[in-house]
């Protein structure tokens, strides 16, 4: 007896839960050969203002985990992430058209550098922040603190290791995100927000929007209760134009990265988006 | 009952309404004799109602009108006469960077601050049709009303001698619930006494149902028209501090009561939803529903209230976003 496929439907993911846009829009997802995969979620700009609201909810919880635990939570993700690795190979192999072997490597990337920000998560404020000396009876102690909300353009000509590039980076510190993932190649992204879902990260932390980012990241970009931006994957976009935006209310901005090594692992990405903040206490109690 | 004694307006038509003296069983016969409500379909008519599609320049005129019939409220415990002054400061210049804002129509305080709401808004102070702000106070034992008599006619008087324009009151539900309908019909006919001035004026009653209580929409309506009967001026849905509270089908009800009694007598009764309502998308869902059962007449300070506190700020994000074409956030507005 033949069998009736069952199509996944791909929706947003926004404040721990998945959603259609609001719009109801969707656009066609195509393999490389240019059949037709799957339809997904075609956000509009109240989509991205609602995945605002929810990322500024999460803040809170998110940066007020203690590192240690931020980082237990992040590393449990590439447990998960373990477990799918057939999925998420299944969908490179028909978004981006490469060998079985060429997506299983990508996979296993992705899953490697989420590990490795992971290890940073209770690390890298030993790093970044100081000790400093000063000419009084007085500790001075600088640490980094989460900038907060950060709107993320993923890199568009991959799929699953430009998302997690960029989207583990902003985590590390407590930061939450809102990202609008590649438009050809939107598949894993929403099936790592089901990981997500599924992890202990916190509902609102990561939110995930599918559809045009030249239709999304200009409201993204003049958002006022938005953070930070992360253009990693805008060259395609007036990136000039969303800085300015971006300048309007003070953002963070990193600038558009081409090619292989485009959001390669750094130290640097994860104090992108933190602020440091500089603290006296007295020596006198000793 | 003292009650008995009273002779008032509101209590002479209210005997011609009913036939009789408002005693537990003329009200009860009067009140049951009333229509059950249609849950299904008034439920469904609200949803309807909240499904408009309000954009551009008739979202914008809705924003102002919104901010122009807000109670603005504080009713906490933890309430000090700085919190009362730094809510005044917000009531007069809700959004400090563009002066085209409206003022709130009133600020809702606990009795005992509203010397320092008349003292805050100093000039300022008035009717909101004049562009000023009324100060309104609530009373009878806030948010329960389980007290004497004599200490919530006290707490009104009090409320009323300092300078409040609107008295907030809640009616005993349990009475209510136990078919004491002539008890509480007295005591909100005694309070509307309580309210009068020395000048021969009188404060703005308004009579907290507490529909989160009252369990069935059959009870809204009769305690929309006990209230009105009573001599209320407004109907106000929940005091905020149950669940749930003002939601969009109860107020519909309401608002049909307030149409039902213009019929009969001619007089315009005010309503006022409060708690819950949080957005400005809730908030013109309201618009709609009191333009579409009682007509837009009803859109004004004597006659329609929100009673919110952190409504405002979301008015006026969205306020914002229409004058600046992008989205604001909640660092560009005072906390409150």
């Amino acid at each position: 007896m033949s069998r009736l496929a069952v199509p996944k439907t791909y929706k947003l993911a926004i404040g721990g839960k998945f959603p259609r846009s609001e719009s109801g829009r969707t656009y066609e997802v195509r393999t490389a050969d240019g059949s037709f995969l799957a339809n997904a979620a075609k956000a509009s700009r109240k989509d991205a203002r609602d995945a605002v609201v929810a990322a500024r909810a999460a803040v809170k919880g998110w940066s007020g985990a203690t590192a240690y635990n931020r980082g237990q939570v992040l590393y449990r993700i590439a447990e998960l992430l373990e477990g799918r690795r057939a999925q998420f190979a299944d969908e490179i192999v028909a978004l981006e058209g490469v060998t079985r072997a060429a997506a299983t490597a990508q996979v296993d990337e992705a899953i490697d550098r989420w590990v490795w920000y992971a290890g940073w998560a209770d690390k890298f404020a030993q790093v970044a922040g100081n000790a400093n000396p000063v000419a009084g009876p007085f500790f001075n102690i600088s640490v980094p603190e989460p900038t907060g909300v950060v709107a993320i353009i993923a890199p568009q000509d991959s799929s699953l290791v430009g998302l997690v590039s960029a989207v583990a980076p902003a985590l590390v510190a407590g930061n939450a995100v809102v990202v609008v993932a590649s438009e050809a190649y939107p598949l894993p992204a929403i099936s790592l927000a089901e990981v997500l879902a599924t992890s202990d990260v916190p509902g609102g932390v990561v939110n995930t929007l599918t559809g045009s980012p030249a239709e999304i990241a200009p409201w993204l970009a003049s958002h006022e209760d938005v953070n930070a931006l992360d253009l990693v994957g805008a060259g395609a976009l007036d990136w000039v134009d969303l800085e300015i935006a971006a300048a309007d209310t003070l953002k963070r901005v990193l600038r558009p990265e081409q090619g292989a090594d485009a959001a390669a692992p750094s130290l640097d990405r994860i104090t992108a988006f933190t602020e440091t903040k500089t603290v006296w206490h007295t020596k006198s109690m000793i | 009952m003292s009650g008995s004694q009273l002779v008032h307006p509101a209590r002479e038509r209210a005997v011609a309404i009913l036939g009789g003296d408002p005693d537990d069983a003329t009200l009860r016969r009067y009140l049951h004799g009333i229509p059950g409500v249609d849950a299904v379909g008034l439920e469904q008519r609200a949803a309807g109602l909240g499904s408009r599609s309000i954009k551009t320049t008739s979202k914008q005129w809705a924003l102002d009108k919104i901010i122009e019939l807000i109670d603005l409220t504080t009713l906490e415990g933890a309430d000090t006469p700085g919190k009362v002054r730094s809510l005044v400061a917000k009531a007069l210049r809700p959004d400090p960077a563009d002066a085209t804002t409206p003022r709130v129509a009133a600020v809702c305080v606990y009795g005992d601050m509203v010397p320092h709401a008349v003292e805050a808004l100093g000039a300022a102070h008035g009717d909101p049709d004049d562009g000023l702000v009324s100060v309104a106070a609530v009373a009878t034992a806030f948010p329960s009303g389980r007290s004497s008599l004599a200490i919530k006619l006290q707490d009104t008087a009090d409320a009323v001698a300092a300078g409040a324009d609107e008295i907030d009151m809640v009616i005993d539900r349990g009475a209510f619930l136990a078919g004491r309908y002539g008890q509480v019909f007295d005591e909100i006919a005694q309070v509307k006494e309580a309210c009068a001035r020395p000048d021969g004026t009188s404060a703005s009653l308004k009579v907290i149902l507490e529909t989160g209580e009252l369990n069935t929409y059959d009870n809204v309506r009769r305690a929309s028209w006990l209230a009105i009967l009573a001599g209320g001026d407004f109907i106000k849905t929940s005091t905020g501090k149950v669940q749930p509270a003002a939601t969009l089908p109860v107020t519909l009800l309401m608002l049909e009561v307030v149409r039902d009694w213009h019929r009969l007598t001619g007089q315009r009764i005010g309503v006022k939803p409060a708690g819950g309502i949080r957005s400005s998308k809730d908030a013109i869902k309201y618009l709609v529903t009191v333009a579409e059962t009682v007509g837009e007449e009803w859109l004004q300070p004597h006659l329609f209230r929100y009673g919110a506190s952190s409504l405002l700020n979301d008015v006026l994000m969205q306020r914002r976003k229409t004058t600046s074409g992008h989205y604001s956030g909640p660092d560009y507005l005072t906390i409150d």
